[in-house]
């Protein structure tokens, strides 16, 4: 009986292994595959030529200015959510992950239809020569939605966790509110604020479904990596698609990785 | 005085990122009256749509949590397994998140794809996996694989083993024990990832986009049919279907909350 259950143990195990082991590693393994099987000049060629190159250097930056701002609302959204209480904090508190449950095509869309050429902010940009969808600022907006409560959610419980003693030993003590929360409160924040802002950052850099209904997806104007990527798809460059895609996973996964060390020295901490 | 000025800046950014551009949804959609919203919404292609992300959403789930859960027990409980290898394991489970849906998508399309030597094999045993519905099964299961696995972990962790080994001791068999002491302490973790699991799968383009190539009442998803519609101007259906889903989003939004609710009471 005991022998017969260990088997079924070691069966259900060794199932859940190698579907992990099918499902996430190897597919991942076979884009570095991919993307390196014509030797490395073949992939240093994919990836310098000026459309792909331009592809990714644009959207590193786009994320970096995205994630900016995000940080900074998101710091400050976090913080009036755990401190103050007002009415409609609830609705807010909830509203928050709106992004995350909502498809990023129909986010894309709701970008479109705010600030397209039909609609009343739309026409008024135009009219005094601001042009937000098809361009750039329309990417920034999308990235913003699609990262919005990354920031938010990884300061908050910190927030909620920081002893009030702490507080309230540096007023006693006499220091300013600036000087508090500048030595007792920003420290304990920190973390919060760097992790979220890094996994905003990897999200960004990642984002398809949202950007690509409000970028015109010109090359060398408006054309993100993501977006580059499945036009290689769809013009059978499989080979140039995975070679983006290395650089673009090794990106994420550097960042990935970052968040990981950075947490787990909170832990031992 | 900073409170005040918090407390604006606050309503004011979720005015503009949030709430204005659901409700522009909401009006767009109905701008040309109920009548033209119901017929974008009951066109066959819509309703083949829906059907697709339906199936897709239902198969998921079911292997999502299986296999999420059964993960998440390995990791945490099982001895047998060195400390470093579990270690590594846990770090490999959100890989997925720092994947771009697209190549969540081309990776299915380079290993099983129609030249490859998987799927010119599967291919020549009737089974038509890139393209169709399979493909795409796989690439939501990729996309979503962390998401139950996240939720349950923490949760295992801060139960600890105590009751387990009582119920052991007790002369309970590890399935019994199973059902009677960890389920019960899991299982508002496990709703609140099916939930998650639910909301990635019916919002999921990108991988699906490359996966399914996208033919109209075939492979075509709801996300999909947004994405043609925008393509080719066709706003009223675009909105209509889009609709749909933010309005299910927001029941998604709500389930998270109550779900939320009930694991902070246990």
């Amino acid at each position: 009986m005991i022998v017969k259950h260990v088997w079924l143990k070691r069966t259900v195990q060794s199932t859940v292994l190698v579907y992990f082991l099918l499902l996430i590693v190897v597919p991942i393994l076979g884009v570095y595959v991919q993307g390196l099987s014509e030797g490395w000049t073949k992939f240093a060629d994919s990836v310098i030529q000026p459309i792909a190159w331009d592809a990714v250097l644009r959207t590193l930056q786009l994320a970096v200015i995205a994630t900016l701002i995000n940080t900074v609302f998101g710091t400050l959204i976090a913080w009036v959510l755990v401190r103050y209480r007002f009415p409609g904090r609830r609705i807010l508190n909830s509203l928050v992950d709106l992004p995350f449950a909502l498809p990023t095509a129909v986010g894309g869309l709701m970008i479109l239809l705010l600030l397209g050429p039909q609609s009343w902010l739309g026409s008024f940009a135009k009219s005094h020569n601001i042009e937000i969808v098809y361009q750039q600022p329309a990417i920034v907006i999308a990235m913003i939605f699609v990262t919005f409560p990354f920031v938010i959610r990884t300061i908050q419980p910190l927030l909620e966790e920081l002893d009030p003693a702490e507080e309230e030993a540096s007023y006693t003590l006499g220091a300013s509110r600036s000087g508090t929360f500048w030595k007792v409160i920003f420290p304990a924040m920190r973390p919060g604020v760097i992790g979220g802002a890094m996994l905003a950052f990897s999200r960004a850099l990642a984002e398809f479904g949202a950007v690509v209904l409000v970028a015109g997806n010109i090359p060398g104007k408006t054309l993100v990596a993501s977006v580059q990527i499945y036009g290689n798809v769809e013009s059978y460059n499989p080979t140039g698609a995975a070679a983006v895609s290395v650089v673009l996973l090794t990106l994420s996964f550097l960042v990935l990785w970052s968040v990981n060390l950075l947490t787990a020295r909170r832990d031992e901490r | 005085m900073i409170r005040r000025v918090g407390i604006t800046i606050t309503y004011l950014v979720f005015l503009v990122f949030l709430i204005i551009p659901l409700g522009k949804v909401f009006t767009s959609a109905v701008s040309l009256g109920t009548a033209g919203f119901w017929n974008a919404l009951t066109r066959p292609e819509a309703l083949h749509a829906f059907l697709v992300s339906a199936i897709i959403v239902a198969i998921v789930t079911v292997l999502n949590t299986l296999f999420g859960v059964l993960l998440a027990l390995l990791l945490v409980r099982e001895t047998a397994i060195s400390r470093r290898l579990r270690h590594l394991l846990n770090s490999i489970v959100d890989l997925p998140f720092a994947v771009s849906p697209i190549i969540g998508g081309l990776m299915i399309l380079l290993l099983l794809g129609p030249h490859t030597a998987l799927g010119t094999f599967f291919e020549a045993q009737g089974v038509k996996i890139v393209f169709a519905l399979p493909g795409m099964v796989l690439a939501t299961l990729f996309v979503t694989f962390p998401l139950m696995v996240r939720e349950v972990m923490p949760v295992l962790q801060e139960v600890g083993t105590q009751q387990e080994e009582a119920a052991y001791t007790l002369g309970a068999n590890g399935w019994r024990t199973f059902w009677r002491v960890t389920w019960p302490s899991i299982r508002w973790g496990v709703l609140y990832g099916v939930v998650l699991t639910i909301a990635r799968s019916i919002g999921e383009f990108g991988a699906v986009l490359v996966v399914s190539g996208n033919i109209i009442n075939k492979t075509q998803t709801a996300t999909t049919l947004v994405y043609q519609q925008v393509e080719n101007f066709n706003y009223v259906a675009a909105n209509s279907i889009a609709l749909v889903l933010a309005a299910l989003s927001i029941v998604i939004l709500l389930l998270l909350e109550w779900a939320k609710k009930r694991k902070e009471v246990f």
